[in-house]
């Protein structure tokens, strides 16, 4: 059976369907497709052959062969657990939307459930051309989702996102279009075998830079991210924090590590230092806002350092053991950058939909708006400081597992960058548990915060299940690390050998 | 029931209690709340002394992982229990001391709108303490100790209308996370240089680490040991609130009473002093970092219980007491007396737990007044809590017999004795300390319990014994704070009750040397008589009593006179101010200026949009080429032709 092709065109096609019925019907047809795309996702995990690193539950079509170009699919342990993450968060955006999204609520939800089948193509896709293709076409529903559903400045903030991570892919483009001149194929695999000398790499490796550094997204270039997060809706940013900033990740594992590897290892320097200033100076930045979703985006862009810092750090680990055949703490480390995305999917969703939760009450962001809604609303302060304190990373979340691992394989590489990464412990728990203490605890601020309702059944489910998600993986991560260790023990394996 | 049932039985058990009463304490109400979460440390306790007297029958030790949590890049992360000598002690000591809070909790909570939730927390910090004391891993160990962060982070700001209160959890929190800081890079290069998690092997491979050094500035050479040593300490200093970390410790007061006897006493903030003395054997090879110890423990113990003297709030005094207690801990760990710093670790939880709920049992009594100057004469409202905190205060300050004296004593002669750089500024401290202890703690005795009334009409005409849920457990707390030590000091000190739990290097081990003098606990007492410490705790005790019981004005004279000091005092010597201005006052600026020059200024100001306004300009000036008018383009087109003419003439 093709699951993934299921999965790609049921999300797609189904979220035309959604359009079709119309906005009374639109919500129940919505569910049944993303329910129904996760459980077709399942196999994925519980079919999936952990022994092998190769590509499996392969497809392969001719697409356009004249230019060799396939429309080919194939998940290995990188991509099946992105995959898994995203038709699940599917299923929460069509929770969060129910009857919250008033203004065309099928073209919303079908706009999310097309994202979801490009989303699950970028991770699934074994050519490049479809890759990109699925990796661009991701733009579009996401520019409509702000720009009709987003807040006032969604103009400026859809123009930004847009031309930012356009501009970033084109790059991207070239690059493919270069390997694709050498390797006479688009397959991505063969490009991973592709000799290339070391200035071929060195460009290569910047104009992937660019295009997947834009997308996770890495200092300097991600200030188009807290605008985006600001404008879009709660799914918007949801599904923006969870998955999309996860392909910038992917590239990096699929494109970057694998075809360029001896320009990786020349340039770790370079990722490893704009890392570590996304954990500590961005940090610090989360630290000044006033607006909680800027102050959650913040400190995305702060855990998405971790996920740079961990694929990277291998190479500082080489250097620091002047290549001995010791890699083991560099599966650590790029096991530690996927989990930490897994965890970050759920933990950054929890966080938006939480102030989702309260926007839709009290509509506004502001922290100073808030104080003391756990007199009104106590079970959903006991979720948010739930979601806050994996957020901080504490033993037993999710949220802590992949910074352990990444800390742990840093200072392997140089004591500096595991201490420079640990100041996340600080820092992190300062920003959002400040935040906590300003929205959550003390007296009753003002009349709003006193009516406010706590949390219906549906806000309730689709935070608990979040929570589950954040709580299972943080006791025991294994199943989830079992999953990628064979993919990403034979991408160590590969990356490390120069192709010079 | 195998032995290792029994022991993930006892963590559970405390689990269950508390996640009944967490999502099911309105259904099921206040009893029963209570009625569950007690029974759920009851369990735990009674399996606490079943692996007890298992330990002392055969003395096995039990190492087994429970279930592997993750394998990755050759280290497999486990849960799994280490039950020795150490463990057993721990366990009966965190047990114990949280059975008697929970029933105390019936009465003190009696009103509170959070019961269950209160239950709830109390009963997920057992659980979470008792998954720190029995790793046997350094994964477990951190989860434990981060575990009883979280709930003591949710307790301090139980009431958390309470400005003050939500202050003290944030701060309690950021300050722990700055001691975890270390203790992650501590447990960070143990990984390194063990290549394990596991606490047996990591032991076994760290005597070939000895003269190991790391770069870590470039140039200098630092032994890797004292790196991992000094990093784990730093965690340690956090929990268990060392100078410069102490300071969220008084803050912490801001609870609940039961969860300041509980948590921030008796066992979360001894946590530390465990960990090291579970990591003797990395201890012991590096004497850097136990002269570092020695000199943090005795300035911790000293100064700290200096503020104490000058405490109105009848917790704080307590809580400085226990700091400056904790600090006498610490020396005994620098001192390599691993097993004077444990016996005093559970004489001193159960004194000062029963301390803290007969302050409790006063503020009760007091309707929630705090205040000492406002209390006194007390006694005939109050006899039990009055008795039971003479006991406590005795056992406190090391009068003879009590328990506090032989672990006190056995710390302050094994400083004596000690060879370790910095001991005899250490033995200096602690007893100067022990002046300073008897004084407070019989300043706040006195003025609670004798001399005039000085509390409102009101309040002394309600004044009246608290409810037998609460004396019952002061009583039940006061029996150990005066036989425990007598019991137990030949075999866990001077005797070899530990084994192979704590490792002392030859040249360190002064309580070995020390007892080859022991000869039974009736001549430890006399022996005490010959060295200065039983003078000084009397010499305190009797200063107190002539200050302020029969001369107040010489207190009021002093403090005007060494004005300064007390000043010093007041401010508590400054850490609060500078802390607030440097760290969170700087911290917000960093972030600050980071944010609106960095982020706002340069990235998006200059580079994103302004490559946007750069680009509309030039398109601007772009735009005029293609103005629709036709004669432009012709006379473009002209331009053009004439431009390549000249071109293709010029070149041939």
């Amino acid at each position: 059976m093709p699951i993934l092709s299921i999965i790609i065109w049921l999300t797609i096609l189904g979220g035309v369907l959604v359009l079709f019925v119309g906005d009374q019907r639109c919500r129940p047809v919505a569910l049944a497709v993303s329910v129904l795309a996760f459980l077709f996702s399942l196999p994925l995990f519980f079919g999936f052959d952990r022994s092998t690193a190769a590509l499996q539950f392969v497809e392969h079509v001719a697409w356009l062969p004249s230019f060799s170009i396939n429309y080919s699919l194939g998940v290995d342990g990188i991509s099946a657990p992105l995959i898994l993450l995203t038709t699940f968060i599917n299923i929460i955006v069509v929770i969060s939307a129910w009857e919250v999204i008033k203004d065309r609520p099928a073209m919303y939800l079908a706009s999310f459930q097309i994202m979801t089948g490009f989303m699950v193509g970028v991770f699934a896709a074994a050519d490049a051309i479809l890759f990109y293709v699925f990796f661009e076409a991701t733009l579009l529903p996401m520019f409509l989702i702000i720009g009709i559903w987003g807040g006032p400045r969604r103009v400026y903030a859809t123009i930004k996102f847009f031309l930012y991570t356009f501009l970033g892919s084109v790059f991207m483009l070239v690059a493919l279009i270069y390997l694709y001149s050498e390797a006479g194929s688009f397959d991505i695999q063969t490009f991973h075998k592709l000799p290339l000398g070391a200035n071929a790499q060195t460009l290569i490796f910047f104009a992937f830079l660019i295009a997947f550094a834009v997308k996770i997204p890495m200092w300097p270039v991600h200030t188009w991210l807290p605008d985006a997060h600001v404008e879009a809706p709660t799914a918007g940013s949801a599904v923006l924090a969870a998955i999309m900033l996860k392909m910038g990740g992917y590239g990096f594992l699929r494109f970057s590590l694998p075809i360029v590897p001896d320009a990786s290892l020349q340039l770790a320097w370079l990722m490893i230092l704009l890392s570590l200033i996304a954990v500590v100076y961005i940090g610090f930045v989360a630290l000044a806002q006033s607006d909680m979703k800027k102050l959650i985006a913040y400190s995305s862009i702060s855990h998405m350092g971790f996920v740079t810092l961990g694929m990277f750090i291998m190479f500082g680990i080489m250097a620091n053991t002047q290549g001995s055949a010791d890699i083991s703490h560099a599966v650590l480390g790029l096991e530690g950058a996927m989990v930490q995305m897994i965890s970050h999917g759920f933990i950054s969703a929890a966080m938006f939909l939480c102030v989702g939760v309260v926007y839709d009450r009290m509509h506004s962001r502001m922290i100073s708006d808030y104080g003391g809604v756990v007199n009104t609303m106590p079970v959903f302060a006991a979720f948010m400081v739930f979601f806050a304190m994996a957020n901080a990373g504490l033993p037993g979340t999710s949220g802590f597992v992949g910074e352990f691992m990444v800390i742990i394989a840093s200072f392997k590489a140089n004591f500096w960058f595991a201490f420079l990464a640990a100041t996340t412990l600080i820092l992190g728990a300062a920003y959002t548990l400040w935040m906590i203490k300003r929205v959550i605890f003390g007296e009753v601020a003002n009349d709003n915060v006193a009516a406010l309702t706590d949390v219906n059944g549906r806000e309730k489910l689709m935070l608990a299940m979040l929570a589950i998600m954040v709580l299972f993986f943080g006791l025991w991560p294994q199943p989830m690390v079992d999953l990628m260790h064979s993919s990403i023990s034979n991408l160590v394996a590969h990356a490390t050998v120069s192709k010079l | 029931m195998t032995m290792k049932t029994l022991y993930i039985l006892t963590p559970l058990a405390p689990l269950i209690g508390a996640i009944a009463a967490g999502f099911f304490g309105k259904q099921l109400g206040r009893a029963n709340s209570h009625r569950i979460t007690i029974a759920g440390v009851g369990i735990a306790f009674l399996l606490s002394l079943l692996a007890l007297r298992d330990n002392l029958a055969n003395g096995m030790v039990f190492d087994e992982t429970i279930y592997t949590w993750m394998t990755s890049g050759g280290l497999t992360f486990e849960v799994g229990f280490l039950v020795d000598r150490l463990t057993v002690v721990m366990m009966t000591v965190v047990t114990s001391v949280s059975l008697m809070v929970h029933v105390y909790t019936i009465g003190y909570m009696h009103d509170d709108p959070g019961y269950q939730r209160f239950f709830s927390y109390i009963s997920l910090f057992t659980f979470a303490m008792l998954m720190l004391v029995m790793s046997n891993n350094y994964l477990q160990l951190f989860f434990g100790w981060e575990a009883v962060g979280l709930v003591s982070y949710l307790l301090i700001g139980f009431w958390y209308k309470k400005p003050t209160a939500i202050f003290a959890n944030l701060k309690a929190f950021l300050v722990n996370r700055v001691g975890d800081f270390g203790f992650l890079l501590g447990i960070a290069a143990v990984v390194m240089y063990t290549g394990t998690l596991h606490y047996g092997e990591a032991f076994a491979v760290a005597p070939d680490l000895v003269g190991k050094t790391m770069e870590i500035i470039p140039g200098s050479a630092w032994s890797v040991l004292t790196v991992i040593c000094i990093g784990l300490f730093i965690g340690a200093m956090g929990k268990s609130a060392q100078i410069p970390l102490h300071v969220w410790l008084p803050d912490s007061m801001e609870g609940p009473t039961p969860i300041s006897a509980l948590i921030h006493a008796a066992t979360m903030v001894t946590a530390g002093i465990f960990m090291v003395a579970r990591m003797s054997p990395l201890f012991e090879l590096s004497e850097t970092a136990l002269t570092f110890i020695l000199i943090i423990g005795s300035l911790t113990a000293l100064l700290m219980g200096l503020i104490g003297i000058v405490q109105n709030d009848i917790k704080r005094v307590v809580a400085y007491s226990t700091l400056s207690q904790l600090g006498y801990m610490t020396v005994a760990l620098g001192a390599s007396a691993y097993s004077a710093a444990i016996f005093h670790l559970m004489t001193h939880a159960f004194f000062k737990a029963l301390l803290f709920l007969a302050a409790g049992s006063v503020i009760i009594g007091m309707h929630h007044e705090q205040d000492i100057r406002k209390m006194g004469g007390l006694k005939k409202y109050m006899p039990i809590t009055y008795w039971t905190s003479l006991i406590g205060t005795l056992a406190l300050i090391g009068f003879p017999g009590f328990s506090g004296f032989f672990s006190k004593d056995a710390i302050i002669e094994a400083v004596h004795g000690s060879q370790t750089a910095g001991a005899g500024f250490a033995h200096l401290c602690l007893l100067l300390g022990v002046f300073v202890t008897a004084f407070y703690s019989f300043r706040m005795f006195f003025l609670v319990f004798h001399g005039e009334e000085r509390m409102d009409q009101h309040t002394r005409e309600h004044l009246h014994e608290s409810p037998r849920v609460v004396t019952i457990p002061l009583i039940l707390l006061a029996i150990p704070s005066v036989i425990l030590g007598a019991m137990t000091i030949g075999a866990m000190v001077f005797g070899n009750y530990f084994g192979s739990a704590i490792q002392v290097a030859e040249k360190h081990d002064v309580l070995g040397r020390l007892a080859e003098d022991y000869h039974g606990v009736f001549g430890f007492v006399l022996h005490s008589f010959k060295y200065p410490a039983v003078y000084l705790a009397l010499a305190g005790s009797v200063a107190a009593w002539f200050i302020y019981m029969r001369k107040p004005e010489i207190a009021d004279a002093i403090s005007k006179r060494f004005n300064f000091i007390h000043r010093l005092l007041e401010n508590k010597y400054g850490f609060d101010d500078f802390n607030q201005k440097v760290f969170a006052g700087g911290s917000l600026r960093i972030a600050d200026k980071l944010w609106s020059v960095g982020d706002v200024k340069l990235i998006d100001g200059i580079m994103v949009n302004g490559t946007a306004n750069k680009i509309g300009m030039l398109s601007q000036l772009i735009r005029k080429v293609q103005s629709g008018f036709l004669y432009d383009y012709a006379f473009a087109m002209i331009i053009g032709l004439l431009a390549m003419l000249s071109i293709f003439i010029l070149s041939t």
